[in-house]
């Protein structure tokens, strides 16, 4: 039996000066890269895949596939951008890892480049985290004064170089096509597939994009086998992960562990909901995937259990909510969120998104009329799937999955205020200690 | 649609033509050209190279959209076109320190639209505006990747955890009277522009300032190790047969 709680990248995050190379190493950093150098890059994506890495940004896909699908007869340089755009709302666990050890994803970056036979790798960073980017250009820097990056790597033969890329603004950047247009210096807008990342990316190369937390997973698979990774988590989602818990909860934070550890272990291992309140709803994986309730306390929250709940495990972001806030407000927040972010590409998303604020607002006011709780679920409906990415499918999400557990509180919204059903000042995390502290 | 549209996000159009000036010189230019030699192919450098424009000019102005397009051989329309879509790159001068305030859903339930509220009153501006002695601009930012300590600030891009009213009032008390403030997770506050030549890709040597971790991201592993929990040890693993044997 493991342990409810596994930390691997995390094991070091306390340590003073945990950012610096020196610390690393005296933690046994960079031994894994040394081995995977001796590897062949066939067989570290066999040891990837075998161990059953799933992506940790959102979508789950196999990283080793991943990996395999660059066609090395292609003639044009492969690429390695690490998807570092953190954006999605709930998500906050790549940010503390590269503040603390970001070493861990350097490391990663060379096993995972020289599987690949690519030579120059990107960090592609959300702009709006100046110290953690501080971070990654220390790192990066300290890699190269020890020849761990650069000509030769190790000793080894092998090259690569790495650059730390700050973006400027924009959720969509989180989605890989997206990102790639950005990092071409063009506005981030996703683009049609086919052609994946993988047989024409960045500068129409072959490119892989992969998360920071998958890419950070990689040295330690290198380091214990295939085994060991396998040994945590369940059948078919294996390893450890990070769990993001935030909101309503008395100790909110990450908590490293198998997958599939359930909400209510977490919530337990947060100190529980807050004082006198009760949990009203919650996300499993950001914004963008339905939200639950109570009744799916229980579940594993893995790929599969969270898709059998009619939901996602996305970025294993868990948003609590209580019973002092309006499903309505928290809504329309999240969609108002998705209109502001949608880059305006497809029609669907960037009008779609417009109306369903609008509607939204009406039922915060309280003004809106009979039949407009249809009118958002069909509008949702003519929106889902109709995009070049899932941007708007976020949106589509929050309005249906909102509606389906807590219709009676939009039907509220015909004739009474959001805020009068739920004083908003009592949702605050001041509100006991009065507003004005 | 022209009429009135009621948003949280008004601030929309393109760089401010009227305020042509800059204060972008030969060393800029050099700077500019370094950044596009960092990337296998020019272009890639555009946002870096809108972050250092900003870094000088204190805004995206006219001069460093020409300047990036002919750096780049692109036209001053493609250059334009990539600062007007990023929320990063602002067309109006922004204050000495740009302070954010998360209203995505948990940050804004949590308090952050109390304290947007607060944050417009004291300093007597709306958002995206910036107080008359340029010290302070004000944003409402979306979903920072902080969450786990909402409701979150930000001060020229750098955290202010777990904020409270009192908090918020004492920060902005203390960045417009020029008084030192160190991020909750983060380095000693310097000013947004010197924030916006570390994001181009030039560092400022802070990089060992503040802790490895805030105390919600440790949080688990606290607790991990007052209990004795801890991954596998890999040469103790249960032999392979054991373990679908367990299944």
């Amino acid at each position: 039996m493991t342990d409810l709680l596994t930390p691997v990248l995390s094991a070091h995050w306390g340590e003073d000066n945990s950012w610096k190379l020196s610390r690393y190493e005296a933690n046994g950093g960079y031994e894994a890269a040394r081995k995977a150098l001796d590897m062949a890059p066939a067989d570290i994506i066999s040891l990837v895949k075998d161990a059953n890495l799933r992506g940790r940004g959102g979508a789950g896909f196999p990283t080793g596939m991943k990996w395999s699908f660059v066609p090395q007869d292609n003639p044009n340089p492969k690429y390695l951008v690490v998807n570092a755009d953190e954006s999605e709302p709930g998500t906050c666990k790549d940010m503390p890892l590269m503040m603390a050890t970001p070493h861990t994803l350097v490391e990663g970056i060379i096993i995972a480049a020289y599987a690949i036979n690519s030579h120059t790798a990107f960090i592609y960073c959300r702009g709006e985290v100046l110290h953690i980017i501080r971070r990654l250009q220390q790192a990066v820097r300290e890699a190269y004064a020890a020849g761990y990056l650069g000509k030769d790597i190790f000793g080894k033969g092998y090259d690569l170089d790495i650059i730390v890329h700050a973006g400027a603004g924009a959720y969509i950047c989180g989605e890989e096509t997206a990102l790639l247009d950005s990092l071409e210096g063009r506005r981030g807008q996703p683009r049609l597939r086919p052609p994946f990342p993988a047989v024409a990316g960045l500068y129409a190369s072959p490119t892989v994009v992969n998360n920071v937390e998958s890419i950070a997973s990689v040295p330690s698979i290198i380091a214990n086998g295939k085994d060991w990774f396998a040994s945590m988590g369940t059948e078919k989602s294996k390893g450890f992960t990070l769990y993001s818990v935030s909101g309503h909860v008395k100790n909110p934070g990450q908590f490293e562990a198998p997958m599939g550890i359930t909400m209510r272990q977490l919530i337990e291992l947060a100190g529980g909901i807050r004082e006198g309140h009760e949990l009203k709803f919650f996300t499993p994986g950001g914004s963008s995937t339905p939200i639950l309730t109570a009744e799916h306390l229980d579940i594993p929250l893995d790929y599969e259990g969270v898709a059998g709940a009619g939901s996602m495990l996305g970025t294993k972001a868990l948003q609590v909510f209580d019973d002092t806030v309006s499903a309505v407000r928290t809504a329309l927040r999240y969609v108002e969120f998705y209109k502001h972010e949608s880059c305006g590409k497809c029609t669907p998303c960037r009008e779609g998104t417009w109306w369903l604020v609008l509607l939204l607002m009406n039922f915060e006011k309280g003004i809106a009329t009979q039949g407009d709780v249809d009118k958002l679920l069909d509008i949702a409906d003519n929106i889902g799937g109709r995009s070049f990415c899932a941007l708007a499918d976020g949106a589509v999400a929050v309005v249906t999955s909102f509606i389906r557990h807590f219709r009676s509180e939009f039907e509220a919204g015909t004739h009474t205020p959001a805020w009068e059903l739920f004083p908003y000042e009592k949702s605050a995390v001041f509100a006991e200690e009065g507003a004005v502290r | 649609m022209s009429g009135h549209f009621e948003t949280y996000f008004p601030d929309s159009g393109s760089v401010d033509y009227a305020d042509q000036s800059t204060n972008i010189d030969e060393t800029t230019m050099a700077e500019l050209r370094e950044l596009a030699g960092r990337y296998p192919q020019p272009r890639s450098a555009l946002l870096p190279m809108l972050h250092l424009v900003q870094s000088v000019d204190g805004r995206v102005s006219p001069r460093g959209i020409e300047v990036c397009a002919e750096v780049l051989g692109i036209s001053t329309a493609e250059v334009s076109g990539v600062a007007t879509f990023y929320t990063m790159y602002k067309r109006r001068p922004a204050g000495k320190h740009h302070v954010g305030v998360c209203t995505t859903s948990l940050c804004a339930v949590m308090g952050g639209d109390i304290l947007l509220e607060r944050a417009k009153q004291k300093l007597g501006i709306d958002e995206n505006q910036t107080t008359p002695d340029g010290q302070i601009s004000l944003e409402r930012i979306e979903c920072n990747a902080g969450c786990d300590y909402a409701p979150v600030m930000t001060v020229n891009w750098e955290y202010f955890d777990n904020m409270t009213p009192a908090k918020a009032d004492e920060l902005l008390d203390r960045l417009q009277a020029d008084e030192e403030v160190v991020s909750t997770r983060g380095a000693t506050i310097t000013s947004w522009k010197e924030a916006e030549r570390v994001l181009a890709g030039f560092p400022d040597g802070r990089a060992d300032e503040g802790p490895s971790a805030g105390h919600a991201s440790l949080r688990g592993l606290q607790i991990a190790k007052e209990r004795g929990w801890s991954a596998p040890d890999k040469d103790t693993l249960p032999a392979p047969a054991e373990k679908e044997a367990d299944q």
